[in-house]
């Protein structure tokens, strides 16, 4: 059973249409990159998968782990087991990045009927979570995302995934901005949450990310439409000749 | 202090034969009759068997009260209130309880389950039960008084304190607030019922932070509540007001004064948290809230800190100030006021720079929800002789949806050249994609803009004390349900 299915999926931006009939089925444990020119879609594809309001969905289906995925909130998607990591991360004054993680966490604990987690167990984990990422204990006392530098903030997006434990993840260029070192930590961050069962959605400009986390797939979309895929060997070929061919006068 | 039925049919009885008896003279009585003149406040005074100075100060306000007019600067809008339709002395023992939890507000209810209130105190709150019957604490708060009473410290009501310390009480009270302040601080001081008083000794740190929780008798303070508290030269005490459940309380009005005296080198941290029934959707039913709350630092070195959050009442008025006379001393305020639905919320500070060095600071943190208005409105004044003295004030709005209002007035005046004042000011909105990002992460709606409007105060949480703060927080989030959709 495939653990999100997307069919002819339709969707607009105010009354822009901007995805034109996306297919796609991800199964249990795959990592599919999704790469494409500038405004083609891509965020809009990962709004709308997770719930975000003012995208309007005018066709099609989407299913998470069997369910109707686009019958559910924001943070119903999110308890589910969907996650984001946000092409441009939200600052969030006042509230420091452990008591934002806490609040996270809870949320899914009570979602499934769960005590909430103790508040030293709770610390540990975020602080070994942490130092993999190389992420100080610092910045978790800092408000969330303000005045982190943009690969800080990207690291931080990681961070917050390894401690919510996504079944699936969806990455929004995370790997932008950030330095060389920072990209290796976070693809091994990334890796170190490769399991069987979890599946990521790499959304990605760069070749270069997926020489790290090694994608199942490799998808081109352009003008609302996935116009081709193939296996990672497609990521070369895009960095060798860019987008030309997926440009017949269309936007 | 709300009269039932079958008291105001007595009452009714009594205005009848009021000539024929002679109201004044019959002290048997447990309940003034409506209305407000000389002979009230007389019979006020001779039920609290209070001495002749406060019987005339009492007076003095009520005459010159007479001569005042109601002000309508503030931008609150409210029912006008009729004077002589409320009672001004009952005895507790005609408090109109209800028989049990069943009868109360089911909505207030619900509030105090989600603050985590314990049965007995819910009882307590909703004015099911007598504080002492809840309190075998009360033993727990004879026990600190016991040992406070020891170190010298005075904790006690202002009745009590009057019949007891009175050269104290006399020497201070009104000298921070004059009777002639202001209509609601005159009206009070012609007609308070009761209050705290708190006297710390020279150079002793109170151990402990007072509250009005653990005060016997804490109950029917009135709605004229008057508090009186004075730190001896380098003492220092941290004083907590409130409770931050919503008390069932059918006063419409209320109009407080709380006066504050800081001597050479001492301390006065005041922390507030407010959440009087704000009234329904529409305000009907709420509380006005009038209060004049006013801090001296009448010595060198001294130091007095309003901390607030105030999330109840349907129409607010309070303007917590300093008076900075000492030289070198500090005021500071800190305040959140959280305006939902109806309510209105006219609140600020003031701060009066009148020795050399004084400083101050303000950080304010308006919220306005649903179709709330939100007005901060300051002071601050450096007089001639305030060498160097320097203020720095922020006030931050917020609003929720875009049917709310916020306001910020500041008056400045400076009359000496050598004293620095800032002030900034800014307005946000609680951004969609602030809401996205947390709802992503699981937060429900009302989690995440409870989280958000934390953030957004945090400034001003960190300076209550710990075990206040937390259920701040909470009633930060409960104060805000349904504000978005
Ligand atoms: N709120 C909005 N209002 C109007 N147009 C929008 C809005 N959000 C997105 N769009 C438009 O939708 C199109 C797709 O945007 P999207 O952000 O999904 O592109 P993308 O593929 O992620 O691009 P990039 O590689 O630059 O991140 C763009 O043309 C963009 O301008
Ligand atoms: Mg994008």
């Amino acid at each position: 059973m495939s653990i999100l299915s997307i069919e002819n999926l339709h969707a607009n931006v105010g009354e822009t249409e901007i995805l034109r009939g996306i297919n796609l089925k991800i199964e249990p444990g795959e990592v599919h990159a999704v790469m494409g020119p500038n405004g083609s879609g891509k965020s809009t594809l990962s709004y709308v998968l997770a719930g975000r309001d003012g995208y309007s969905v005018t066709g099609g289906s989407v299913e998470f782990k069997d369910k109707d995925l686009l019958e559910l909130e924001a943070d119903e998607r999110a308890n589910e087991g969907v996650f984001l990591a946000f092409q441009y991360p939200v600052e969030v004054p006042g509230v420091t990045g452990m008591t934002f993680l806490r609040e996270a966490y809870n949320s899914r604990l009570r979602y499934e009927g769960r005590d909430e987690a103790d508040a030293m167990e709770f610390l540990k984990l975020v602080r070994s979570k942490a130092k993999d990422l190389n992420m100080s204990d610092d910045m978790l006392k800092r408000p969330v995302n303000v005045g982190f530098s943009g690969g800080e903030k990207k690291r931080n997006e990681i961070l917050q995934m390894a401690v919510l434990e996504p079944k699936l993840a969806i990455l929004d260029e995370t790997d932008s901005g950030l330095d060389i070192d920072a990209l290796k930590l976070v693809a091994d961050g990334v890796n170190a949450l490769r399991t069987s069962e979890r599946s990521m959605l790499i959304i990605t400009h760069y070749q270069r990310l997926l020489d790290y986390i090694e994608p199942d797939h490799v998808h081109v979309l352009a003008h609302g439409q996935i116009q081709r895929s193939g296996g990672k060997e497609l990521a070369l070929e895009l960095e060798a000749n860019g987008y030309a061919e997926f440009f017949d006068g269309k936007v | 202090m709300s009269i039932d039925a079958n008291t105001a049919e007595q009452v009714k009885e009594l205005e009848v034969d009021k000539y024929k008896y002679g109201f004044v003279t019959d002290i048997e009585m447990e309940t003034a009759p409506k209305g407000l003149n000389e002979d009230i406040i007389r019979f006020i005074s001779a039920k609290k068997e209070e001495p002749y100075w406060l019987l005339e100060w009492r007076l003095k306000a009520y005459r010159h009260w007479l001569t005042m007019e109601e002000p309508d600067w503030a931008k609150v809008g409210y029912d006008k209130i009729d004077y002589q339709d409320l009672h001004y002395y009952a005895a507790p023992k005609n408090i109109d309880r209800p028989k049990s939890l069943d009868e109360v507000d089911p909505e207030l209810l619900k509030t105090y389950e989600k603050l985590g209130i314990p049965l007995k105190e819910q009882e307590l709150l909703s004015g099911v039960v007598a504080v002492d019957a809840v309190f075998d604490s009360v033993s727990v708060a004879t026990t600190y008084k016991a040992k406070l009473t020891e170190m010298g410290v005075i904790f006690c009501s202002i009745s009590e304190a009057v019949r007891e310390y009175p050269e104290i009480v006399e020497k201070y009270i009104g000298s921070v607030v004059p009777y002639s302040d202001n209509y609601f601080a005159t009206l009070n001081s012609a007609v308070f019922t009761d209050g705290s008083f708190v006297y710390i000794p020279k150079g002793l740190r109170c151990p402990m932070e007072l509250s009005t929780y653990f005060r016997i008798n804490a109950e029917n303070t009135g709605q004229f509540e008057r508090t009186l508290i004075i730190a001896d030269e380098g003492a220092y005490v941290s004083y907590l007001e409130g409770c931050t459940a919503p008390q069932r309380d059918e006063n419409q009005l209320h109009a407080a004064v709380v006066e504050l005296v800081a001597l050479d080198n001492a301390e006065i941290k005041y922390s507030t948290v407010q959440n009087w029934y704000p009234g329904d959707e529409n305000g009907k039913g709420g509380i006005y809230n009038f209060v004049t709350k006013r801090g001296a630092c009448r010595g060198e070195n001294s130091k007095i800190s309003w901390t607030q959050v105030e999330t109840g009442s349907a129409v607010t008025w309070k303007y917590p100030s300093c008076i900075l006379q000492g030289d070198n001393s500090i005021g500071e305020f800190y305040s959140v006021a959280i305006t939902n639905n109806a309510q209105q919320a006219d609140t600020g500070t003031k701060m009066i720079h009148l020795g050399k060095n004084t400083r101050s600071t303000v950080i304010s943190k308006g919220i306005s929800a649903g179709r709330a208005d939100n007005t901060y409105r300051g002071l601050v004044k450096i007089m001639p002789k305030a060498e160097g003295a320097r203020n720095f004030t922020q006030c931050d709005s917020l609003l929720i949806g875009n049917k709310c209002g916020a306001h910020t007035v500041p008056y400045i005046e400076s009359r000496n050249p050598s004293a620095r004042v800032e002030h900034e000011a800014t307005t946000s909105k609680i951004s969609e994609d602030q809401m996205f990002y947390c709802m992503q992460r699981g937060l429900s709606s009302e989690a995440a803009v409870s989280l958000i409007v934390n953030g957004f105060c945090k400034e001003v949480m960190k300076e209550l004390p710990m075990e206040f703060a937390v259920e701040a927080q909470k009633l930060i989030g409960i104060s805000l349900e349904g504000s978005v959709g």
